[in-house]
This record gives C-alpha cells, structure tokens and sequence, in this order.
C-alpha cells in the first residue's frame, strides 16, 4: 500500500481540434511517478509533454479533449470520477508551475497579495494566517519576505520563476508539476532554482513531474524519466540506467546529439528528418521515418512495450538487438545515412 | 570573391560602444536634481570578420541584447562608433539604411512576442520579402529553403496555420527562418535556440555552421547557452553589467576561465550524465540587487575570492597572451 504511486497515468490520450482535423497529440500513454521522486519527461518540441502536463492538472486548452484513459491519483481515477473531485484536487493535490510561469504573474497586484489569494481561497486560510505562510513559502525558495509587497516587474526573471515554485507548494500539494521551469533562465539562475527544487524535494519528500527538452536537467534531478516521441513514451526507467545504457534508438540518438561541454569538439549529430504529422494516422514505430534500425516490420506493425531486467520499459521491434544496436549508434556515420 | 569580401575590414567593428538610460530616481535625487543613469553597454570594443561567429554570454540585464540592438542601428549609442563594411553605421540614410537592413537580421528572443498572432506562418515567414521588395515569384522558394535550413517540413505542412497552433521549438524555428529568407551577411541571434530540443537544435547549430561557412554570413551569438557558444563561436566574449570581464578563443576560455564570473558560469552547466557536482556554486547572491557600483570591480559583491583592491579600483580588461583578455586583478 505504502509504495503505491502518487500518480498513476494509465492509456490516456489528448485530441485537439484543429481547422486541420483532429490532432492526437498524446496517444495511450503509460507511467507512474513514484512518492517522493522526482519524474524526468523530455522529449522533442511538439512531442506532447506539455500536453501531457496540462492533463494530469487539468487545465488543458478549450480545444482539447482526454480522448480515454486514466489519470489514478492515490489510486482514485480524475477521468471518470466528479469533475469537483478535480478541480478540488488542483493545488491542493496537484499544483501546476506553467512553461513561462514567470509570465504569469498578474502585474497589477503585489506578489503576496497573489499568493495569499491562493491561500485564503483554494486553502480556506485566513487572511494572518495566509500572511505568514506566505512569507514562509517566500523563504522556503530562497527570497526575501520583505519584499512580498512589491509588484512583478521589481523582480527579476530568476525570482518570479522562484514565486511560481512558492505557490505552487502553496498547499502542500502531494504532486507538483513544473513544466520546463528552467528554460528561460540564465545558466547561474537556472542552476540556483534547479538547487532550490532539488532542496525543496528532499526537505519536503515532494513527488514531481518535471518537464523539460534538457536531459543534462534530467541527469541532474531526476530519479525517474520518460521520453516521449510523437504523443508515444518510448522508454522510460530509472535515470541511471537509461541515459547511460539506451534502449530505444531514438534515446539513443537523443544523447548523441547533445551539445556537452566537456566534449564538444566532436560534431554534434542531427536526428535527420522530423517528428511525424499527428494530424494523418500512422502506422508502424512513430520513429520509423528517423530511424538508421528500422526492419520492415517497422512501418507496419507498432512495435510493443517490453521490460528490461533493469526495469526500463521500451517499445522498439528491434528489443532483442537493444546492446548492439547502441554500439552502433556511438558512430556518426549510423545516422548521417538513415536507412 | 567579392571585394568587399576579400577586404581587410572587419565586417562589424565597434569601439567604446557605450549605451545609458536613465535609471529611477531616489527621493534624494529628486531634490539634488540628479539624474541617475544605468550604463546598459559601458564602453566595449568588438570586431567581427566575415564568416566569424562571436558568442557573447553574460545574465540577462547585462547589457547583451541591448549591444546586439546598437549593432544593428535598432538603437542608437550614448558614445562611441560602429562600422559595418567599413561604413559608420550612424551615417546611413535611405537607400543605404535599407540595405544595410536586409544585410543586417536580428533573430528575436521569445518567438511568442516576435510573431503577429494574427498572421499565418505563411505570411510570417513572407513577410520580410514583401516588406523589402523582393521580386513576389521568388518567394516560396526561398521560404522553402528557409524552412529546410531550420530543418522544418514544407510549407504545406503549416497551412493555415497560425502562431499559437505550433508547439513553442516549432515557432523558435519559424523565427529563425524568417531572419534566413533576406539572405544576410550579419546575423544577430539573440538566445537563438534556446527553446529548442537537441536532436533539432544538433542539427541547427550544424545549419548555422554550414551557413556560415557558406555564404560568409558573420554572427553574434547572444546566449547563456555555453554548450551552444562552444558548440558555434571560435571566439567569445563574457559580459557582467555592461563591460567585458573576459574574452578569448572559445575552446580555452571555457576550459580554463580566468574571471571569477566565467568560472561560476562554467561550473553551473549542468552535464548530460548522472555521476556530476552538486556543490554549491562559486557566486554570491542574485544580480537584481548589484547594479551601479560607482567604483572598484562590478562582481566584486559576488565574488568569493574579493580584496579590498577589488573595491578600490577597477580592474582594466588586460592581454593575458593567447588572444585571452580578462578584467581581474587576482586572475
Ligand atoms: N491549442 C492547440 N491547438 C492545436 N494543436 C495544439 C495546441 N497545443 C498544442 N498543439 C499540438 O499538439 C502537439 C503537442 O504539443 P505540446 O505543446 O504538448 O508539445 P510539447 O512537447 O510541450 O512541446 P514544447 O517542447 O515545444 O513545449 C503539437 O503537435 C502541437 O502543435
Ligand atoms: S521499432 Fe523499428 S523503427 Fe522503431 S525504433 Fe525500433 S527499430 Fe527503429
Ligand atoms: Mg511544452
């Protein structure tokens, strides 16, 4: 009972309705986040990851629908259960940091008065109460509570992202979900909120869904990762073992083309060619079209999820040759000619 | 070969490049009549060949894309000169301001405040042809091979399309190829891929070498992306609040920083592998607070290693051999 997973997110698929047609941007996806861990989700832009994100807390664009699935939080599903049990459970189960949270701030109001909005309204505080929790969460992300009463502009780009962390532990919710909150920042910033979301989860035993494109953010964090391909999870496990033994060609090809710079004398390699249109349907592995491993049964057939004794799951046709084919993805010449 | 190519002027030369704004006024200000100033860009030399691409990195507020808006005459500098093919920059009026225009790109930060929401990708992508005259049959072949650089599908792909229906790398791509379509011989690229994921990012960095090499087209790289600078610029340059504190080849400045500043940066990269430091880093406190130090070292409230000499006098950016330059008195 006790290693139940915080959150259980079973098939679930997302439409958007679009003047191109119906677009499944995510399609049967599966993982859990563990308690207390920290869950990497990377994956190339447009792969589905905010999407993914925007479900799980329940604000997704008009135009989208769940189009099936399960989203089991403590084991009670969100899907099909009363809409009130969901909107109940944001922030105070599962609070939300948006891509460019710091944008979001309304610029009209004091930093504190926002968070003790939150506080008094979806938390039940009163207002002194509100107050001083709020200067607490104002300490807990490494700023000054003498400055609660200034307004968004007075703060840097570095601090706004820190009071986005701050309300979103606002109610000590049992899952935070920050997507991409790094990625405008810079390096030094970036590293001390890194620092402060890597402080907070240990002090906090906090379970998170960090989404990011930055694997070194992922090696850095993370305990878990999925990577996700064009609305699929292709692999997902412990950090260790996937970044340092790859099973899935497109992880594979991932590691390859990141920019290091301990290493970076060596050329950078693409993934040639670009994710598919999720608008058409589409037979076959997803990555298919990109892949230097592909068999025939490629293109066909949907390659299944399979387990390795590690516990990494993937989904590749060519699972058996999973060691060798990662030999040779080492050499560039493997994807300057795909196929 | 053209002459201009084989000329031995840089393509962008700037000296003393400084840029001041006026800053908030205190209550004592106020009665004094002072007016205070923040210096954005405080007196910075900078040289670009041909074919050169130069990294600037620094935080943001230090003065980066503010230099990258005077080199392209989107401002106009406080003191100092900048020439562009030989020519002073403030000196050009009509025909030649718009040459220089469509010669000179800027690649905007945030595709979401850089695109109208309103216009289709198309006409995104179109617009700077039309805004510059280019003949109108010419244009879908260039917007493909934009689009093909940044290594996005075919138009037909966007049909209809607008801005907010892309996922944000998608757009960050848009953007790029829009600044591509005029064919520039100077690009200024401000955070260019920083939304990017890396197995597209690879192969636009590649893009962005390989266009270089190709049509000689000169950058200036604005990141705090050290992996992209390393990745892209032989030569780069780090700024702290509104000066060069270090400058040098790429490759060494990165692997053996010798301004306090530099080594924070470097030590806060985090690294693609599991086994990696988790030290605290080498910087003191947030840059919001420091700004203005009327004398002395501008870091020296966040350096670790500060002396009293640091408060005392400011240390000049001095040769250090091997094309190095660095602003220390203990480096
Ligand atoms: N409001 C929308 N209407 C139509 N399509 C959308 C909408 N939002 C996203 N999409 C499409 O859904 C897919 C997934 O988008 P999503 O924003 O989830 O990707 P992402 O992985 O978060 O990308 P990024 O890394 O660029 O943020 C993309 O193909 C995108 O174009
Ligand atoms: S299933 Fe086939 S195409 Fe897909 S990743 Fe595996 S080898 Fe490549
Ligand atoms: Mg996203």
């Amino acid at each position: 009972m006790s290693n139940q997973p915080v959150l259980d997110v079973r098939d679930l698929s997302v439409e958007y309705r679009t003047a191109r047609g119906v677009v499944r941007a995510v399609d049967g996806i599966s993982f859990s986040v563990p308690k207390g861990a920290i869950l990497g989700l990377v994956g190339e832009s447009g792969c589905g990851k905010t999407t993914v994100a925007r479900s799980i807390t329940g604000v997704l664009h008009q135009s989208a629908r769940i189009a099936g699935g399960e989203l089991l939080l403590h084991g009670r599903d969100l899907v099909s259960g009363p809409p009130k049990a969901w909107l109940d459970a944001r922030w105070r189960e599962i609070s939300f940091v948006p891509q460019s949270a710091m944008n979001s701030l309304d610029p009209v109001y004091r930093i504190g008065n926002q968070i003790e909005e939150v506080l008094i309204h979806r938390g039940g505080k009163t207002r002194a109460a509100a107050r001083a929790r709020a200067s607490t969460l104002f300490e807990m992300v490494g700023l000054n509570p003498g400055r609660l009463d200034e307004y968004p502009h007075q703060f840097s780009g570095g601090m706004r992202q820190r009071v986005a962390i701050a309300l979103a532990l606002a109610l000590n919710p049992s899952l935070v979900i920050a997507d991409e909150p790094v990625t405008a920042l810079d390096v030094i910033v970036q590293r001390q909120i890194l620092d402060v979301i890597r402080d907070l989860q240990r002090r906090l035993s906090l379970s998170m869904i960090l989404v990011t494109h930055d694997i070194s953010v992922v090696a850095y964090l993370c305990d878990q990762v999925v990577v996700m391909y064009a609305g699929r999870v292709v692999e997902s496990g412990g950090t260790r073992d996937v970044l340092e033994r790859p099973r899935h060609p497109y992880t594979m090809g991932l590691t390859n083309a990141f920019p290091d710079l301990e290493s970076a004398a060596h050329d950078l390699v693409p993934i040639d060619g670009s994710p598919p249109d999720l608008s058409q349907s589409l037979a076959g592995c997803r990555f298919q079209p990109r892949c230097p491993f592909a068999l025939p049964v490629c293109s066909s057939d949907d390659p299944q999820t399979k387990t390795a004794g590690s516990g990494t799951r993937f989904a590749c046709h060519r699972h058996a040759d999973s060691d060798m084919l990662r030999r040779q993805s080492r050499d560039i010449a493997t994807w300057q000619r795909p196929q | 070969m053209t002459a201009a190519q084989t000329s031995a002027h840089p393509l962008v030369a700037a000296s003393g490049l400084t840029k001041r704004f006026a800053a908030p006024r205190s209550l004592s200000d106020m009665f004094s009549g002072h007016q205070p100033h923040v210096h954005a860009v405080d007196g910075i030399d900078l040289r670009i060949a041909r074919g050169e691409s130069v990294g600037l990195l620094g935080e943001s507020g230090c003065g980066k894309t503010t230099t990258g808006r005077l080199l392209l005459k989107l401002t106009e500098p406080s003191a100092g000169s900048i020439a562009f093919d030989g020519v002073a920059i403030d000196t050009l009026k009509g025909n030649a301001l718009t040459a220089f225009r469509k010669r000179a790109q800027l690649v905007f930060q945030n595709p979401f405040d850089a695109l109208n929401p309103r216009f289709t990708i198309e006409r995104v992508l179109a617009e700077p042809l039309v805004n510059t005259g280019v003949e109108r049959a010419s244009h879908s072949d260039k917007v493909e091979k934009a689009l093909a650089q940044v290594r996005l599908p075919p138009l037909s792909r966007f049909e209809g399309l607008f801005p907010h229906q892309l996922s944000g790398g998608q757009l960050q791509r848009i953007v790029l190829a829009r600044a591509l379509v005029l064919e520039p011989d100077f690009i200024v690229a401000d955070e260019p891929v920083s939304m990017l994921d890396v197995s597209v990012r690879a192969g636009v960095l590649n893009v962005m070498r390989e266009v270089r090499a190709t049509l000689g087209l000169a950058a200036l790289y604005i990141s705090h992306d050290l992996a992209l600078v390393r990745y892209v610029c032989s030569t780069t340059l780090v700024m702290y609040l509104g000066k060069i504190v270090e400058q040098g080849p790429t490759a060494d400045l990165l692997k053996t920083p010798l301004h306090p500043y530099t080594r924070a940066l470097v030590n806060a990269v985090p690294v693609p592998r599991v086994d990696q430091s988790h030290e605290p880093l080498p910087i003191i406190g947030n840059v919001s607070d420091a700004r203005g130090q009327p004398r002395g070292c501008r870091f020296r409230e966040r350096c670790p290693m500060a002396v009293a000499r640091c408060a005392e006098e400011e240390p000049p950016l001095r040769d250090c051999g091997q094309g190095r330059r660095v602003a220390c008195h203990l480096a």
